[in-house]
């Protein structure tokens, strides 16, 4: 399936890009990450991190659909 | 009233305490959150906050609803910056209004510590040595593997 990653401020800075559309067989949010972070081995380990679908929050555990968004958050410090 | 909004520009204090102002209530309780010029033994000269709006908007507004909820509150509301802060400026307002003072306290409490755990929003600090960094706040982490 074919889904949409985007990195956020500390995750775009490591990587070097904003976006990048990849062909996946990853089942869940948190399976995906470990592929990005082969690709980027700069990227940290998503323990710390936030993950959401398509505008939503999500679980690290939620399963991928053809399509989807996955907006990859490094640790928040909002405030 | 009763919202969360993200703003680029400087936060009107006055405006938004107006806009929880309500003579059926007898308590508010208003939080500031203010650039501060050092962080672990660093001297800051100003912060920028990188804010993913579309998410922090919905996800902020969820917080509101929360507090007004959990706490009875008569009104709340919050506003988070973006873009680059100087020393002194406001990055967040969390206004919380009620009949009596507890729930106001407790209801403030609630929304700031929230934002900061949930909210898709990065500081990056200027230091007086010329270095920039991402803040990672330990706390938060940990806030954000239990939700995870």
């Amino acid at each position: 399936m074919k889904v949409d990653v985007r990195y956020f401020a500390a995750f775009r800075e490591a990587t070097g890009i904003a976006s990048e559309a990849l062909e996946t067989g990853a089942a869940t949010a948190a399976a995906l990450f470990a592929e990005c972070a082969k690709r980027h081995p700069q990227l940290q380990s998503h323990a710390a991190s936030l993950v959401a679908i398509n505008d939503e929050m999500a679980a690290w555990e939620q399963p991928l659909a053809d399509g989807d968004v996955v907006l990859f958050f490094p640790p928040v410090a909002g405030g | 009233m009763n919202t969360f909004q993200v703003a680029g520009q400087t936060i009107d204090v006055t405006a938004f305490r107006k806009e929880l102002c309500d003579p059926g209530c007898g308590a508010y309780v208003q939080f500031e959150g203010w650039v501060r010029d050092h962080n672990e033994g660093q001297q800051v000269l100003r912060l920028e906050y990188e804010v993913y709006a579309p998410l922090a908007i919905k996800e902020g507004q969820r917080i509101i609803e929360e507090a007004m909820t959990r706490f009875g509150l008569s009104h709340a509301a919050a506003i988070h910056r973006s873009g680059v802060l100087n020393l002194t400026d406001i990055a967040v307002i969390v206004g919380a209004a009620s009949a009596h003072r507890a729930a106001a306290f407790e209801g403030c409490r609630y929304i700031i510590d929230q934002v900061k755990t949930r909210l898709p929003i990065w500081k990056k600090e200027h230091y007086a040595s010329g270095a920039a960094e991402w803040v990672n706040c330990q706390r938060c982490a940990e806030a954000a593997h239990s939700h995870a």
